[in-house]
């Protein structure tokens, strides 16, 4: 047995020690789970504002003339419907339809694209779309040189315009905007995945610690609260929103999880298509589904049979309580018959099994973020 | 972080309070700072015989299920039904409030099996004169 390879640390790795972050090993990384409690970092997002480091995630650029038609047999979202600035959630799939990556997808030029990916899936994607490389594109993983942070909550507008004092406007809900400061290359793209109005910062890994400070300083008015991945959970599942090795993998597909208007299956051709488009025709067998705990019952997690009539149907790919319902809740691949919002299931728990529901996405509809 | 001196520890973060033959059992300060936020508290059974080291009950928290371990052997004769409506007062009474369950303690020698606060301390890297 060989020693386990030592986690990777992004550039604010100080920071969060400092601020009495409970570091976990995230894929690979080193990260804050929490600094205080993930419930009091859930309601700073959820009321006013909080900040993730993002610095594990991947950022890919594709360049070049014939870089759109070629991102278009990669992943199902169609990149020509993108105009400079705009960006989109989308899907790389394997021959088979299965998710090897959920990833949003910004043009930054005219012929330039940005692609943010999953930190444990840098390597692969990126093996893979090399591995698919056509003539006429530049293709490259610039992963470490950058470090990210996201600002999300309801006063992350207020926080943009006092940072910058009016100097520019902000960004559009899924729109990204390119901005040179002191010489650094700044991307500030309208996306999040808490569900709030927020925003997502790429810079250089060198400007990492001065832009964090900054952003905790100018935020303090905000009363804004570093957050880890914990909260960064428990806010993401209360939207529905899908984690790539969870709720995605290679044997599930988006039409599977759900996630269909993301796929355009007018493209003549992306790898996984004829899966998706059979599945389409013949309809899935199963369906992600969220669902909420009917009563007191501990929380749901990962890997937790569910039942229904008696009979094992599934078994959940996430689960937290809620902080925000108060209840616990989670996703799951329920069979189509079942798959329906008011069905009745049960959630198999150290042995006891505890009512549920099966709900309408997301569960939590208060969330900021327009769509 | 608090670890009063008049209770035992177990290395698995409980801590005992004994009266005679009579325990009081609840998870330490140090626990529930790690755990943070407990959000659902599954009591034992009242009745029920256990060894020390045995796993009693669970208490999770907002990220996992952590164990919870009788810190010694005997018939558990209470629980704090108010952990069920309040989960939280393992957070914020966890010596006091936030006890889990009370056990008539069987035989002696688990208690040789238990740490002094001293120990204790010294297990979770505490200072030495327990400050919090």
């Amino acid at each position: 047995m060989s020693a386990p390879a030592p986690l990777k640390k992004t550039p604010l790795y100080d920071q969060h020690v400092q601020l009495g972050a409970k570091v976990v090993d995230f894929g690979g990384w080193a990260m804050p789970v929490q600094y205080s409690s993930i419930m009091d970092e859930h309601q700073a997002v959820r009321t006013s504002l909080g900040v993730f480091d993002i610095s594990h995630m991947g950022q890919f650029f594709a360049a070049g003339a014939g870089a759109a038609d070629w991102l278009n047999t990669l992943l199902t979202n169609n990149v020509t419907r993108l105009e400079v600035g705009e960006c989109q959630y989308t899907f790389l799939l394997n021959a088979a339809g299965g998710v090897i990556d959920d990833l949003i997808v910004y043009r930054i030029e005219d012929a330039a694209y940005l692609l943010v990916v999953n930190a444990a899936k840098i390597e692969e994607d990126f093996a893979w779309m090399q591995s698919h490389l056509t003539s006429g594109v530049s293709f490259q993983n610039c992963s470490d040189l950058f470090a990210g942070f996201a600002v999300q909550g309801p006063k992350s507008a207020q926080l943009f315009d006092a940072f910058f004092d009016g100097k520019y406007s902000r960004p559009a809900r899924n729109e990204i905007l390119t901005l040179q400061i002191d010489g650094a290359t700044y991307y500030i793209a309208r996306t999040g995945y808490t569900g709030e109005d927020g925003f997502e910062v790429f810079c250089p890994a060198t400007e990492a610690v001065r832009s964090w400070k900054d952003i905790l300083e100018r935020g303090a008015q905000f009363n804004i609260k570093a957050c880890g991945l914990g909260a960064r959970d428990t806010l993401r599942l209360e939207m529905c929103y899908p984690l790539n090795g969870s709720d995605l993998s290679a044997e599930t597909t988006p039409i599977e999880a759900g996630l269909s208007i993301f796929v355009d299956l007018q493209k003549p051709a992306f790898i996984g298509r004829e899966a998706l488009a059979e599945q389409r025709s013949a309809g899935v067998k199963r369906r992600l589904v969220p669902f909420k705990m009917a009563g007191a019952s501990p929380p749901p997690r990962a890997h937790y049979p569910i039942f229904r009539n008696g009979i094992q149907i599934a078994e959940t790919t996430s689960g937290t309580l809620s902080p925000t319902l108060k209840c616990g809740i989670g996703m799951a691949y329920i069979p189509t018959e079942f798959a329906r919002i008011g069905e009745q299931i049960e959630v198999e728990i150290r042995g006891k099994r505890f009512p549920a529901v099966i709900e309408k996405k997301p569960l939590h509809r208060a969330g900021t973020a327009a769509a | 972080m608090n670890v009063p001196e008049e209770l035992q520890y177990a290395a698995s973060h409980e801590w005992l309070r004994l009266d005679g033959a009579d325990g009081t059992v609840g998870i330490t300060d140090h626990a529930q700072a790690e755990l943070t936020d407990v959000v659902y508290v599954e009591l034992p059974s009242v009745g029920k015989n256990v060894n020390a080291k045995d796993q009693v009950c669970v208490v999770e928290s907002v990220k996992a299920a952590s164990d919870i371990y009788s810190p010694i052997s005997g018939t558990i004769t209470a629980v704090n039904e108010a952990l069920t409506a309040n989960p939280a007062l393992l957070n914020t009474d966890p010596f006091g409030e936030g006890w889990i369950f009370k056990i008539k303690v069987e035989a002696g020698e688990d208690i040789e099996n238990l740490k002094s606060p001293a120990q204790y301390r010294e297990q979770i890297g505490g200072s030495a004169d327990g400050g919090i």
